[in-house]
């Protein structure tokens, strides 16, 4: 078993394409959703999926062939070390502890692996540290 | 055992000087004994990193040809204060740029306002100058619309009426149905967070808590440039109750503060928005203090733990100007991220940076053990027992 996070831009063409149904249905995947917005013009999706690696590569694949484009790298919600003054007022805010203070340093981390994209950063950080790519 | 400015100045100059952080100056003193330590350190160097409202700065834009005095004036649409001279204009930190809606959609985003464009002047970045006038004879252009950076102006100079609050209310948010939206950020109902403000052990007046080294005169490094303490900061109010050593136990004194913007470092001068609340400007401030006597130094070596602040809450308490508050912590327990207030666990944000401050406590000391950075002795003392008038409606 595993996890794996995927960025899923949808383009014109495939809003209307029940992609999360797909996943579960055909390739067996725990599906949890971080977030998503699909217009009629376009769309994203956040999600975290688990199941089978074979089956997790084999969806991509599927996706990637349904027109839509999936980013395995990368995470919807960046944090910029070079803006962050390591205040510590976005930490009460981040319910996972993905964005933590480290209390030796007394210097801000993020542990991307772990963030949910809640977005409460982004209006939480008064230096726009934390920005997301949707 | 006493040492004078005169002293201190001579070894700097000869880089003799003995210059500690007021952090490292704990362990030090706890060592060494206080009378010997006394004898040996110099200077001890304090700082602060965190949002400052009451700032600003004065800028002088030179003449344009035919001139012009201006009237109503915008840097990248701020508005900025023309009621002085014709070309001479005040641009405050918190000041929303044109046509911000504010509030009116709330909570309000408060993108850009005065304190970007006080990071942008001094990141060297391109800005906009927008101004009208009336036209005199000797005056008589009405309009300009030009751009500049902070290398085109005469002087830009930071003017800050308060900084460095000698400590500052713990805000949290009592109410069961609302969040509240602060300038120490955003509170969530039921306590379940609490925001602080203030470098501890590091912050400048908790050092000195009677003011005995710094008055009006003192020299300091305001975001990497040298500067110095023009008046007592506004709201000072010495007056209140202090812990045995000392150390106020809710916000108190304060420093009106004024550096060459040209000399600043960008990483030190960041501009602010705070969801709900508006613009600010954060701000890196280094205050050194000389070792004159070993009851200084016995002020500098003041740990977190023996520092407490007020909590306050901010859904009714505060803004309704009730000295009501539920509490106190200390800084040790703040900085721990969680703390226990009436039976429950509350998690702990932060808008001071102590990172940045131990950064620049680092840096002033360098400044001072190279000779780079010569002390100067106040030429007034700050008021010790003044208290602060409120506004009565009449």
């Amino acid at each position: 078993m595993a996890t794996k996070r995927l960025l899923l831009n949808f383009p014109k063409d495939a809003v209307s394409t029940p992609m999360v149904y797909h996943l579960v249905k055909d390739y067996d995947l725990n599906i949890n959703i971080y977030r998503a917005k699909i217009t009629e013009e376009k769309g994203y999706l956040v999600l975290e999926v688990g199941g089978l690696d074979e089956k997790i590569q084999q969806a991509i694949k599927f996706i990637r062939d349904s027109n839509i484009e999936v980013n395995e790298k990368d995470n919807g919600i960046h944090w910029d070390e070079d803006k962050c003054v390591h205040c510590g007022n976005c930490i009460p805010h981040c319910p996972t502890k993905s964005l933590y203070l480290d209390r030796q340093t007394m210097k801000t981390c993020f542990d991307e692996s772990i963030c949910i994209e809640c977005s409460s950063c982004l209006s939480n950080c008064p230096y726009k540290a934390c920005t997301s790519v949707f | 055992m006493m040492k004078t400015y005169d002293e201190i100045n001579k070894k700097i100059e000869s880089q003799k000087a003995v210059v500690l952080t007021a952090e490292e100056v704990i362990d030090y003193v706890d060592k060494k004994g206080l009378e010997a330590a006394a004898k040996e350190i110099d200077v001890v160097t304090t700082a602060t990193f965190g949002p400052m409202c009451s700032s600003g700065c004065f800028l002088n834009f030179g003449h344009s040809k035919p001139k012009i005095k201006m009237q109503e004036a915008w840097i990248d649409d701020v508005s900025a204060y023309c009621g002085v001279a014709a070309v001479d204009v005040y641009l405050g930190a918190t000041q929303l740029v044109h046509n911000d809606p504010a509030n009116m959609y709330f909570p309000g985003e408060f993108r850009f306002g005065g304190g970007h464009v006080i990071e942008k002047l001094v990141a060297g970045e391109k800005l906009q100058l927008f101004a009208l006038s009336y036209g005199t004879d000797c005056y008589p252009r009405k309009e300009i619309r030009t751009t500049f950076d902070i290398n085109d102006l005469n002087q830009a100079i930071m003017t800050n009426p308060r900084n460095c609050y000698q400590n500052y209310n713990l805000a949290i948010n009592c109410a069961s149905d609302r969040t509240l939206y602060t300038y120490l950020g955003v509170l969530k109902p039921n306590m379940r967070n609490l925001t602080y403000c203030s470098a501890g052990q590091l912050s400048p007046l908790l050092n000195d808590p009677y003011y005995k080294t710094i008055g009006v005169g003192t020299s300091i490094w305001l975001a990497g440039a040298h500067g110095h303490v023009y008046a007592e900061g506004t709201q000072h109010c010495s007056k209140v109750e202090r812990s045995e050593n000392g150390v106020p136990m809710s916000g108190s004194g304060t420093l009106a503060l004024t550096a060459n913007m040209k000399d600043m470092i960008p990483k030190f001068v960041r501009g602010v928005s705070f969801t709900g609340y508006g613009i600010s400007l954060s701000l890196g401030v280094g205050v050194p203090i000389p070792i004159l006597n070993s009851d200084i130094l016995k002020h500098t070596i003041v740990r977190d733990r023996d520092i407490f602040a007020p909590i306050v809450d901010y859904s009714s308490d505060y803004p309704n100007r009730s000295s009501n508050i539920l509490g106190r912590l200390n800084y040790e327990e703040l900085k721990k991220g969680e703390v226990t207030i009436e039976g429950k666990k509350v998690e702990v944000g932060s808008l001071s940076s102590y990172s940045l401050a131990v950064e620049i406590a680092n840096l002033l000391k360098d400044e001072i053990t190279k000779g780079d950075f010569i002390l100067s002795k106040p030429f007034q003392s700050l008021a010790p027992e003044q208290g602060m008038k409120p506004l009565n409606i009449k």
